[in-house]
């Protein structure tokens, strides 16, 4: 049992007069140090099954294990704590927020965490900026870097509390190409360079070559017989 | 500093027009809750003081609090037949062994006690008459425990005890007969006895009723006017802190029998009118202070429309529902003690403003200037209300960034 994050018959059923099915019986394991990406065409459920994968959203059926725990008892404090903790997201728009530097950004889930003094934190914060070539950016806004800069701050933060498992949604799908390529480079140092679980959602073909295992969703269904 | 304190500084500093308007609010709400207060709670202050000084603070008389029982019915307190027309035994009025019970009063700490007799007379000049009461004192016992020796506009109080026929009348009443000082008038009492009485003093307490009915003679000539040698039928009290008032009276009472009414029983009536007067200056005071917090309400209810995407991003990062509401309250926390701070500021400068103000009211010799109360309590009483506004105003937005749901958000934005 060395999956990292695995689902379970997973299903969600959006409630109402007339039940909207997201998802429907999905199972699927990731492993520590793989790279996988999720595709299908637009509208079939890929960021549904994201958001069940990272805790954010709760399966109306099936279960959803972490490190082999079932999440499934969970309550919402609970879910945000294993998030916090565990969990990392990078959004395809890179959901910084717009009043605070980079660098305070970098810092929100680490002090939000508060195991790290504000010195420990603030060099770790600044080690990851480093990583990702944003050193000189650090005290920038959001809006006065550039969209790749932006992307790789994005990630820095989903890495802030050195989480087992990345979640990316579309996240080079409003980059250039070479900016594109770099966070491409960068999600595959995690897995294969630090261990790190990464599941992406892309339509990104290029992003999806570089990745270990490729998942088909059509109808909020895996699609076994899905071809790039 | 924490997280949420440091978000919550950043969303206030980043929107600096709305947070000083909302800021305004508050700060106005809290000077106008100071200033009124201070000239209300000044005003009362004033007028109990003027209340304290001319009246006496416990008057002993000769009278019982509760009608005295027939000693049939302390026989008999079961007893079902009434027995009509019992009259109560003819006694000779005043207060019984007067000479211990002054020294039990005299011998309380803190209070100073004058015997006094008082009755009614007739007095008579130039071919008028009138009713008046007539007080009998002792004038060195008098002026401690009255002000009315300060009172006098010509003569003097002491004049009483050179002079056994003296005689001082309010300046309402030598208005009315003409009397000046050195005139003399005939006083004669209920019990047949008359004398013809010099006046030697005249007083004006602005109070017109007293100064037309009131008139001071010395104890002797009031005993034997009133055919009660020997007698006194009253003791004035005067008390160092005159709000021990009605504890004094109570011990006094209990100790002597005799009815005791300090001048908060008194002015009972004056009381709760202040009392009302308050509840509903504090009332109209805390209205402007809820609508200074609709101010605060807003600001923060647009920060959470404004931030709900922030909100979805730090849900999602791991953030509780209580860090995201905790945000909002300390939002709130600041506007209300920033805002409590600078109002009491404003405030005392407002009543300083005030303290200067001077006026001649209508029929007054002297200037006076507003009477204001800088107590203490105000200051608390204006900060707590307004922080309970400020929090309570922050509470249903901070609830509502709680429960914003991020998926809900990310799923809007694709
Ligand atoms: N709140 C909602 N109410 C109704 N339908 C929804 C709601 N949210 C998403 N959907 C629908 O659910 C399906 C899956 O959406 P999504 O997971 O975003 O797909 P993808 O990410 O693959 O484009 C889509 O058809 C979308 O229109
Ligand atoms: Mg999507």
């Amino acid at each position: 049992m060395s999956a990292v994050l695995a689902a379970e018959g997973v299903g969600r059923v959006l409630p109402g007069e007339i039940p909207v099915t997201l998802v429907q019986d999905v199972t699927v394991a990731v492993e520590r140090g793989e790279f996988a990406v999720i595709m299908g065409p637009s509208g079939s459920g890929k960021s549904s099954l994201l958001y069940l994968l990272g805790l954010l959203d709760t399966p109306t059926s099936g279960r959803v294990l972490l490190e082999g725990q079932d999440t499934s008892g969970f309550g919402e404090d609970e879910l945000a704590s294993t998030r916090l903790r565990k969990l990392g997201f990078v959004f395809q728009f890179h959901f910084l927020l717009a009043e605070f530097s980079v660098l305070d950004n970098v810092l929100l889930p680490v002090r939000r965490l508060g195991e790290l003094a504000e010195d420990a934190a603030r060099q770790r914060a600044e080690t990851l900026l480093d990583q990702f070539g944003l050193r000189d950016h650090r005290h920038k806004r959001p809006h006065q870097i550039s969209g790749g800069q932006r992307q790789r701050a994005a990630i820095a933060r989903a890495l802030a509390n050195d989480p087992s498992v990345i979640l990316a949604d579309e996240p080079t799908g409003n980059l250039d190409t070479q900016s594109g390529a770099n966070v491409r480079q960068i999600l595959r140092d995690l897995t294969h360079d630090f261990g790190k679980a990464v599941i992406a959602v892309t339509h990104d073909l290029t992003f999806a070559k570089a990745a270990d295992r490729q998942i088909g969703i059509v109808d909020g269904r895996i699609d076994p017989g899905w071809r790039m | 500093m924490s997280i949420q304190l440091g978000i919550a500084v950043t969303h206030l500093v980043n929107r600096k027009r709305p947070t000083l308007v909302s800021l305004v609010g508050i700060v106005l709400g809290v000077a106008f809750f100071l200033a009124v207060s201070s000239l209300m709670r000044g005003s009362e202050r004033d007028f109990i003081k003027r209340l304290i000084d001319n009246s006496p603070h416990i008057t002993v008389s000769d009278e019982y609090r509760n009608p005295r029982v027939q000693p049939a019915a302390l026989r008999w307190p079961e007893g079902a037949v009434e027995v009509r027309r019992v009259k109560p035994l003819n006694e000779v009025r005043g207060i019984r062994g007067h000479a211990q019970k002054l020294a039990f009063i005299e011998s309380l700490p803190g209070l100073r006690v004058a015997p006094v007799l008082t009755g009614s007379v007739v007095l008579a000049f130039a071919g008028r008459t009138q009713g008046v009461t007539l007080t009998g004192a002792v004038p060195s016992q008098m002026k401690r425990v009255s002000t009315i020796g300060e009172k006098l506009i010509e003569g003097s109080l002491d004049a009483l005890a050179s002079n056994p026929n003296g005689l001082i009348v309010g300046v309402g009443l030598a208005k009315k007969f003409s009397l000046r000082m050195g005139s003399v008038v005939n006083v004669a009492s209920a019990a047949n006895e008359a004398r013809a009485l010099k006046v030697v003093g005249i007083f004006r307490t602005g109070g017109a009723s007293y100064d037309e009915t009131q008139t001071f003679v010395s104890l002797k000539r009031a005993q034997n006017l009133l055919d009660r040698t020997n007698r006194i039928n009253r003791f004035i009290i005067q008390l160092d802190d005159p709000y021990r008032a009605r504890d004094a009276a109570a011990l006094i009472e209990n100790r002597t029998g005799y009815k005791s009414v300090s001048w908060l029983e008194a002015s009972e009536d004056l009381m709760s009118v202040l009392l009302v007067r308050n509840i509903i200056m504090y009332s109209v005071v805390s209205a402007i202070l809820v609508v200074a917090a609709f101010g605060i309400y807003n600001t923060i209810s647009t920060i959470v429309m404004e931030k709900t995407h922030d909100i979805a991003i730090l849900k999602s990062m791991g953030f509780h529902a209580r860090d995201v509401r905790r945000i909002f309250l300390v939002e709130g926390i600041m506007l209300g003690a920033i805002g409590s701070v600078m109002g009491v500021l404003v405030g005392l400068g407002l009543m300083g403003v005030l303290g200067q103000v001077s006026f001649k009211p209508p029929g007054a010799t002297q200037v006076v200037n507003l009477p204001l109360y800088w107590g203490f309590e105000q200051y608390l009483l204006a900060a707590g209300f307004a922080m309970i506004s400020a929090v309570g105003a922050s509470y249903l937005p901070a609830r509502k960034a709680g429960r914003v749901q991020p998926v809900a958000i990310l799923r809007g934005m694709g």
